[in-house]
């Protein structure tokens, strides 16, 4: 959908449509009872950026990424995705929508009654492709998360860092425009995380896909912003030292319901606000 | 626990309960009217169809059988004291198929199936499963309720009718083997008591039951709330509803025949 053209839009450069972002929240609410979640944020995502969003448990990181694919609705406020505003959009509509965009879910949600590979190929099945298309696609974005191997096994059989690759396999799979990863490191070994913080690194600078990052880990978003992936030899390189924080990478800190920060590497750097810096040290 | 002790308003429990059968009928009319929607989902439907269709017959055969001898054996002690046993045949094949035939298999699938259905959604629903779903851009509806509601009303209307023929088999060994009775004389008698009405009224109940019991089984699976703790309350609650709905509705179609034709 064509963002409209303002009759001044030609002249003023300033003029924002929200189709010039990948996700943008405007003054969104929403609470559970009388628990207070989000409390009116705004924020931006740029396309082919990333953004690492963080809060301590309970802060409505999950909840931010649900009602960015409207599995939930918010109280007040609006929520754009690729342009399109997802807090009108019927359910029906946003089907549709919803193709465009990945989610990983915090604990995976692979769906148990399924095998690996038909948790993998179920967007593709939904879209009618040919059994050798389905099959050569799914190993492909298997070996690419290096699970080729599980192809026939069933989720119960799998570790727990094994289910969340497979579920960024999930999500990958139709290379959708934007991809939100619920805590995809969290509870995980730190070889294992490194793998999956790689492999979100690959999304950012091979595929340049949009994406949301929840974590709780800082070192993980830390990583993302000191390193870029190395096409040539398959693998994150670090940038050098005058280069860290180039890269498309920013920050979000949730707090009180609030967003307290959202800027790039420097700016978190350079932040004076106390929570923000014992956070970060 | 302390919150059990609080004292709810009967207004609160009245508008909680309009508030569920709105969801129902929501939930219900959506998942009709995706019969007549792209994509309809064959293969599920005949993976479910398997399950409640193959997966019910052991019971629904043994259920069918009993009841059949149950009726005959009854029936044959009141008719014997007007030396009437004769009508044993009628008695049976009218009892059965109008009546007791739907209404067992109904019974029997709703505790095997609405059970099942609530249980699995529900366990999809807590573990994010059918959130995980509708990211993909998959309506639910379409690929989990629908498919299981055109299956379980097509299996039920075999199912019954095999209810039905395993009545009528089990009637006749009780009056055969008990009370004597011609095999010839049973049969025909079994045959030519039943008439448009009566296989009517027997073929139209399993529909609307399988209606019943996919529909409030989903509702219930899908309305789970509170963990695996609440995946078995929805559970139990499933078989309850769907068998009293299905007692009630039974009533109503019944009465509403013989409105329809008139009293025999
Ligand atoms: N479906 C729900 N019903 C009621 N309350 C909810 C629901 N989902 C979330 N909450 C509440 O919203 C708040 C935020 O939850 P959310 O899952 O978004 O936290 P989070 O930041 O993702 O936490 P974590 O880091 O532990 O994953 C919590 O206080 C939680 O109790
Ligand atoms: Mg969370």
């Amino acid at each position: 959908m064509p963002a409209p053209t303002l009759p001044s839009a030609n002249t003023a450069a300033a003029v924002v449509s929200p189709s010039d972002y990948a996700i943008e929240f405007e003054n969104v609410s929403i609470a559970f009872d009388d628990n207070v979640v989000l409390d009116s944020i705004s924020f931006r995502l740029a396309h082919g950026e990333t953004k690492a969003v963080f809060g301590v448990a309970g802060s409505g990181k999950s909840t931010l990424l649900k009602l960015a694919i409207g599995l939930l609705r918010p109280d007040s406020g609006r929520i754009f995705v690729l342009g399109e505003e997802v807090t009108r959009m019927s359910e029906q509509e946003l089907f549709e929508l919803r193709r465009r965009v990945g989610i990983v879910f915090q604990e995976s949600a692979l769906f148990d009654s399924l095998k690996v590979y038909e948790n993998v190929a179920f967007r593709l099945m939904e879209e009618k492709l040919s059994p050798e298309e389905i099959e050569r696609r799914v190993r492909e974005v298997l070996r690419f998360v290096e699970l080729e191997r599980t192809y026939d096994m069933r989720p119960s059989e799998l570790s727990g860092g094994m289910r969340r690759r497979v579920a960024i396999a999930r999500a990958i799979i139709t290379e959708p425009e934007v991809l939100l990863y619920d805590s995809p490191t969290g509870g995980l070994d730190p070889v294992t995380s490194n793998t999956i913080v790689e492999l979100i690194m690959k999304q950012r600078d091979v595929a340049k896909t949009s994406a949301l990052m929840v974590t709780h880990r800082l070192q993980d978003a830390f990583t993302m912003a000191t390193h870029e992936f190395d096409q040539a030899t398959n693998q994150m390189v670090a940038l050098p030292k005058g280069q860290r924080g180039e890269v498309a990478m920013s920050f979000l800190i949730l707090k009180d319901a609030k967003v307290i920060f959202d800027g790039d590497a420097h700016e978190l750097a350079a932040s004076r606000d106390e929570y923000i810096r014992e956070y970060i040290s | 626990m302390a919150l059990e002790l609080e004292l709810i308003s009967p207004f609160e429990v009245a508008k909680e309960f309009a508030l569920a059968v709105q969801e129902y009928t929501l939930l219900s009319a959506q998942s009709l009217a995706n019969f007549f929607r792209r994509p309809l989902y064959m293969g599920d439907m005949l993976q479910q169809a398997d399950l409640i269709g193959v997966g019910s017959l052991p019971i629904v055969i043994l259920t069918g059988l009993s009841v059949g001898a149950l009726l005959a054996l009854n029936s044959a002690s009141t008719l014997q004291r007007f030396g009437g046993v004769t009508l044993i045949g009628q008695l049976v094949s009218l009892g059965m198929v109008t009546e007791l035939g739907p209404l067992i298999t109904g019974l029997m699938v709703a505790g095997r199936n609405a059970s099942g259905m609530a249980s699995e959604l529900g366990s999809m629903i807590v573990t994010e499963q059918i959130d995980a779903m509708r990211a993909l851009g998959t309506d639910p509806t379409k690929k989990l309720i629908t498919p299981r509601i055109g299956a379980t009303a097509f299996m039920l209307f075999f199912l019954t009718i095999i209810a039905d023929l395993l009545g009528l088999i089990g009637g006749y060994g009780v009056a055969h083997l008990l009370f004597g009775l011609d095999t010839q004389q049973y049969w025909t008698s079994v045959w030519q008591t039943l008439v448009f009405r009566d296989v009517f009224t027997g073929l139209i109940k399993p529909v609307l039951f399988g209606f019943i019991i996919s529909t409030v089984g989903c509702y219930y699976g899908m309305s789970t709330r509170g963990g695996t703790q609440g995946v078995g309350r929805s559970t139990t609650q499933a078989v309850v509803a769907s068998s009293v709905l299905i007692l009630v509705v039974d009533f109503f179609v019944t009465k509403l025949i013989f409105a329809i034709f008139g009293y025999r």
